[in-house]
Parts: structure tokens; sequence; C-alpha cells
């Protein structure tokens, strides 16, 4: 008999990693593949969640097994099988490594690169923790200062059972269970998320992304999110991290829902780097997200985004602008190369009188990607006195790679002012050359380049993360060109 | 500290460059005039290390090396500034900033650590002043929305930020008014030492009434076909390049 190799092992774990879809571990407490009503509700169970969420799930899986899966956005994959997906894996408590020296010392380069501390590469990589006290005190002086100020911040989990007035009023209030094919689905099977509450006239007083970063390194293959900012109340909210998300679950679909009352401001900035595949477009995630924020009366939410991962992206995230003077705001910088395919922009619905909003899109395309930006501007009949600023800027690196935009503009009243700019530039050789010419490489130069074509965007993500995304843009196109 | 010896170049198989020889030392000022489409900025290209063009044969050594195969960072590295005749924008990037990175790669790659802020803003303060330039003309986009003017001032404000051995400018006194050609050239001049030298390619004397060069060669269809003082571009000036194209061709 042929010896037993590691190679074979390694072999052998990569076929069981595609069969099951997902990291295969013993300890981890797994469901059987495929989805129907038994498997929602043992969700529900598994999760202790009251009858009315339950049912909620059950309603949402119902309106799903009716629906197809969209074809309209610009990307080409193959349709995962929804029957081969186990939907729920306890979190595992034991860590997978043991020391920083185990992991992939690709991802720890990577890690270096952005500056990421050690004890934060820890976490990231799922590294056993030494007692880390600055981290834990911090963390600690964190939810001290929220209670304080009456901010509830928790996993949605955690909320269902501690709010369930505040969850059930508001989950699915913005993204309805039915709304589209991925909503519904993560509506059925959703295994955790975010809850973020402001009191009202409370100014959260730090970003929660210091929060986040900290305590959530990990997030679940359908997540949730919901945010509420009571009348008059401020939060600057941060998600994802710039560090790479190996996560071996092919397909994500997350659902984000944020509700801005009278007066209320919300900031939202994303940053997402999930595993996009490897250079010649083979695994990577495919991340359909449905993300939608409403807006009463002089309220305003503001989407940052910096797109670098994923195989394939399909997220919009919108403003519902229903108060009267509300403001919705989008920026977004998406970068693909290689293989990968991004479909994103987002979705401004005009209702009240006086809305504005402003859109600002940034695609980057290098290698064989595709990249579209789609937008709608919906001015309803209603809406006196609307303002939009759209403008779509593509950046085009070498001759393979696409750009496209889909902008749509349904303007039922005559009083709305629309603008929409678009320009599509091309890293030029004349370009890299004078850089050259100044002593700067071409790499360097490129990364010059993509960071001035996307200024306005980083411009408006909060300081500390406004770096490391610059350094992520950099990381993501190494290699693009020459 | 430059010498070009036979050198041939080629662009897309076509030949521009027909063996060209040129010694530079270092405290001296040379020009090279020429009609149109002599092979002028090809050769400036070459010395900078544009890739598209391709040395068929002959050598360049910078200060005793062969650089043929350096790439063009490199060559930057080493002190060769080229002023372009067209510079490029970069929108987003504003000059402030694409200066620092251009001293701190270039320090890097000495092995140097970064300029501290202090002493980079002292130092853009010092040159800006020296050129006449406007502060609020450091952070606006590179050559982005300038006039021809300042495209060609903002060359020899990095010119002075890079400090190099050998300047080539090309055809920098193009789209120049009378003033901003002094002030350019007296930034070029106030720049040159006994240390570095400079390459100027014009296709008039009148630059030249400011740059005062210690040779002037005359390129003709890839070859330096005369060389001397500057009492040759005058000459040029008065009878234009016809009589040296007849020469020539003899």
């Amino acid at each position: 008999m042929n010896k037993y190799t590691e190679d074979d092992l390694r072999e052998e774990l990569k076929t069981k990693e595609y069969e099951y879809g997902f990291y295969t571990d013993i300890e981890s407490d797994t469901f059987p593949v495929g989805l129907n009503e038994d498997i929602v509700k043992a969700i529900s169970l598994k999760k202790e969640e009251p009858q009315w969420m339950t049912n909620w799930r059950l309603e949402a899986f119902k309106a799903w097994k009716e629906m197809t899966e969209p074809e309209w956005a610009n990307v080409h994959y193959v349709k995962p099988d929804f029957q081969a997906i186990s939907y729920y894996s306890a979190p595992n408590s034991k860590p997978k490594y043991n020391s920083l020296d185990e992991v992939d010392p690709e991802l720890l380069a990577t890690f270096a690169k952005l500056g990421i501390s050690i004890d934060e590469q820890k976490k990231l990589s799922n590294v056993a923790m030494d007692v880390v006290v600055d981290s834990v005190s911090v963390a600690t002086t964190f939810k001290k200062t929220l209670g304080e100020k009456g901010i509830i911040f928790m996993s949605i989990s955690e909320a269902i059972k501690e709010h369930p007035e505040l969850v059930k009023k508001y989950i699915g209030s913005v993204v309805p269970q039915k709304d589209n094919f991925y909503a519904a689905l993560n509506s059925a099977v959703f295994s955790d998320g975010s809850f973020c509450y402001i009191p009202k006239g409370v100014h959260c007083p730090m970003e929660l992304s210091t929060y986040f970063r900290i305590n959530q390194a990990g997030t679940g293959q359908f997540e949730r999110t919901l945010v509420i900012a009571d009348e008059g109340s401020y939060v600057s909210y941060l998600e994802g991290c710039t560090a790479p998300s190996r996560d071996e679950n092919q397909l994500h679909a997350a659902v984000v829902e944020l509700i801005a009352l009278d007066n209320a401001e919300i900031k939202y900035s994303t940053v997402q780097n999930w595993y996009p595949g490897n250079a010649e477009g083979k695994g990577g995630v495919y991340n359909f997200v449905t993300k939608r924020g409403l807006c009463e009366t002089n309220a305003k939410i503001s989407w940052t985004q910096v797109e670098t991962g994923s195989a394939v992206t399909w997220k919009y995230p919108s403003c519902v602008l229903k108060g009267d003077n509300s403001v919705g705001e989008f920026y977004s910088i998406a970068v693909t190369n290689n293989y990968q395919q991004a479909d994103t922009g987002t979705k401004m619905i005009h209702l009240g009188k006086n809305t504005k909003s402003t859109i600002i899109s940034k695609g980057i395309s290098a290698g064989k990607s595709q990249n579209s930006y789609r937008g709608l501007v919906k001015i309803s009949p209603n809406a006196d006195n609307t303002r939009n600023f759209s403008q779509c800027d593509s950046l085009l690196m070498g001759n393979e790679c696409g750009a496209h935009t889909f902008p749509y503009i349904e303007a039922k009243n005559k009083t709305a002012r629309i603008e929409h700019e678009a320009t599509t530039s091309k890293i030029g050789e004349d370009q890299i050359f004078y850089c050259n010419q100044r002593g700067i490489s071409t790499e360097k130069a490129i990364a010059l380049i993509v960071n001035g074509f996307s200024k306005d965007v980083l411009n408006k993500l909060p300081m500390e993360f406004a770096v490391e995304a610059q350094k992520l843009l950099e990381i993501s196109l190494e290699g693009s060109v020459g | 500290m430059l010498k070009i010896k036979n050198l041939h170049a080629s662009v897309e198989d076509k030949s521009i460059l027909k063996g060209i020889n040129l010694e530079i030392k270092p405290g001296e000022v040379h020009a090279i005039m020429g009609p149109n489409g002599s092979g002028k900025s090809t050769l400036a290209s070459v010395i900078a290390g544009k890739e598209d063009y391709e040395v068929t044969d002959g050598d360049i050594f910078f200060e005793g090396q062969d650089i043929n195969e350096l790439a063009t960072e490199e060559r930057a590295h080493k002190g060769i500034f080229l002023s372009f005749q067209y510079p490029v924008e970069i929108p987003g990037v504003s000059v402030t900033n694409f200066m620092k990175t251009a001293i701190n790669e270039t320090r890097k790659a000495k092995g140097l650590e970064d300029m501290p802020a202090k002493d980079m803003l002292k130092l853009i303060r010092e040159k800006a002043e020296l050129l006449e330039i406007d502060r609020k003309f450091l952070s606006r986009s590179l050559n982005e929305g300038f006039s021809g003017g300042e495209k060609k001032r903002n060359e020899i404000f990095q010119m002075a930020m890079l400090e190099p051995k050998l300047a080539i400018l090309d055809e920098t006194d193009s789209g120049l008014d009378i003033d901003a050609l002094r002030i350019v050239a007296n930034g070029v001049n106030k720049l040159k030492s006994k240390d570095n030298a400079v390459l100027v390619i014009t296709h008039y004397q009148r630059l030249l009434d400011y740059i005062v060069p210690d040779f002037v060669h005359v390129l003709y269809n890839g070859r330096i076909v005369k060389s001397g003082t500057k009492e040759l571009a005058h000459e040029l000036e008065e009878k234009g390049y016809d009589w040296i194209k007849e020469e020539v061709n003899a």
C-alpha cells in the first residue's frame, strides 16, 4: 500500500471543504446540508428564540421558496446549490491555531503591510490569545461608556432575547422578508449579526468600529444587522475589516437595515475584503448583500464603502428618503482584479419634500475583471424640490478588464434637480513613465494614481480607517500591471 | 558624468537614433538643437529609460556605470531628471504629495529613512520661493488644469526638489511666455553648480539667451551633425536648419 502522505491529506481536506462548503471540524456543531421548514425551525430553536421570531423566519422561508435567483446583474457565476449548504454551524470556541507560526505566512505578510497589531492578528486569524489585559480592559471601558449613555450594542441574537420590543418593531421594516431572493433567504436562516440602538438625542461618543473590531472578528455566513438611531441621535458605525477574510463559505448573503428617526444621523462605513479567489479565478466568496436605510424627517444616512474582496459582489446600499428634508449619501470605491466581478451601486428613493441625495462611485478595474455601477434615483410625485447629484468614475488598468455604468433615473416630479456625471479613464503608460522618472516604482505609481482617483471617497471614511483602506487598495492591485 | 557612445535606438522597429556620441562633464551646460523629427525627444527618453524605446546598439554610461539595463526609476535614483515636454496629469494627487512620494522613494532606494515632515515642508517652502511659486499651487492636483506655463514651472520646481546630477530639459520653453520663460530659466540657473550638469533640448535659441550653454550640438536625422559653442545657436537662429541639412546631404 502506498504511504499516506501529508499531501494526500491536504488534497482530501480540500475536496472535503468543497463538498461541504465550509471548514469541517469535529468540534463544531453543524446541521446537515439542505434547507426546509424543519431546518429553519431548528435554527430558531437552537438560538432559543421566541415564537414570533420563529414564525417570522418561517414566513420568510415560505416566500423564498417561491422566488428565483435574480439574473439581471452583470455578473456570471455558477449558481450555488442551496440544498448543498449547511445552514447552521455553532461558533467554535476552540482556536484553530496555537500560535501565529502556524498561520499562512502570506496572510501574516498582508497583516503586517496593513499595520495590524499582533494581538489583533491573532484574533483575526483565529489564534489562541494570551491574556490580553489591554484589549479586555479597553472593551470593558467602552461597554461602560456606551451603557451610561443608554446605547444598546450587542449581537442580534442577544437583542432578540433582551430587547424583543425593539427588534420586533424594526426588523424587516426597511428590508422586508420578501424584498428579494437573498434577503428572504437571510431572513429565514440568519445566523447572527449586530444590533445597535442609540437613544433619543444621544451622540454616540465613539466609532462603534473600535469596539466592534476588538470584540467580533469573525462574521457569519448570513449576517443580519439592525441599527436604530432614535430622534436626534448620531452614530458612526463601521463594519468589516481591512484584513483579508479567508472564509470557506462560498455564499454570503447579509442584510443590513438602518433606521434614522427624525433628526437622526447614521454614518455607516464598510470595508469588505472577502477572499476574491485566486489569480485564475478559482474559489472566492459570493457576496450578495441587501443594505438599506430609512430616513425620517430631517434625518441623514451616509453609506461609505470600500469593496476590494469577493469573487462576485452584488450590493446596493440604498436610502429611502421618506421624511421631508432628509439626506442620503453613497460614497463607494469598488476594486476588481483578476477575475473578480462586481455589480454594485445604490438606490436613492426620494419620497419626502426637499430631500437630497449624493452619489459618488469610483470603480477601479484591473486584470480580467468586470466592474459595474448600477444606480437608481427615483423621485416620487409628491417629492417637491428634491436634488440629486451622481458622479460615477471608472479607472481601467490594462486592456482586458471592463467598466460599466447603469444609471437609472425615474423622476415623477417636475421640480426635481438631477445631475449625473460620469468619466472613464485609463492608467496611461505616460503617467507611469512620468512617475518612474521621478524615482517612483510602477507599483507605487499605481497606488498613488489609484489613491488620487479615490480621494473623494477615502476622505469620507473615519480617519484611522482611511489610512488602512488606502493601504488595502495598494495591496489589492499589487501585480496588476507589468 | 554622462557618456553616450554610438547610440542607436528604435521605436516599434523604426530606427530613430543612428549613432549618437556625446559626453557631458559635471558643471557643463549642453544644448541639443535640431529640426522637428530629428530625434531630440527620443534621445531624452532613451537616457531616462523609457521602455518603448529599444537600444539596438551602443552604450550609455552615467558616472562610469552602464545604465542601459537599469529601470527608469533606478536611473532617477542615480540623479537623472527629465523635465517633460508634455507633463502628465494625475488627478487627486497634490503636487506636495507627489513630491513627498518621489523624494521618499528615492531615499528608500538609497537606504535612507523617510524625510521628516518638518524638513520636507521647509524644503518645499524654500524651493517654492526660489521659483516664485504660490503655496496654493502646491495643494492642487498634479498638472490638472495647469496652464502651459504652470506645468513647466512645476517641472522645474520638481527638479529643484530632487536636486538631480543631470537635468534634461525637453523643450521646456515651448508654451511659455517671456515672463514665465525668465522665471524658469532663472530657476535653472540658480540650481546650477560645478557638480551637476544640464542638457537643454530646444528647437529655438531663445531659451539659450537665458540658460547659456557651454556646448551646442545639432541633431539631424538621428545623428549629431555639428557641435560648437553658443555662437552656433545664434547662427541657427539666423539661418535656420536648411544649410545644415544641405551640408549633411551634400
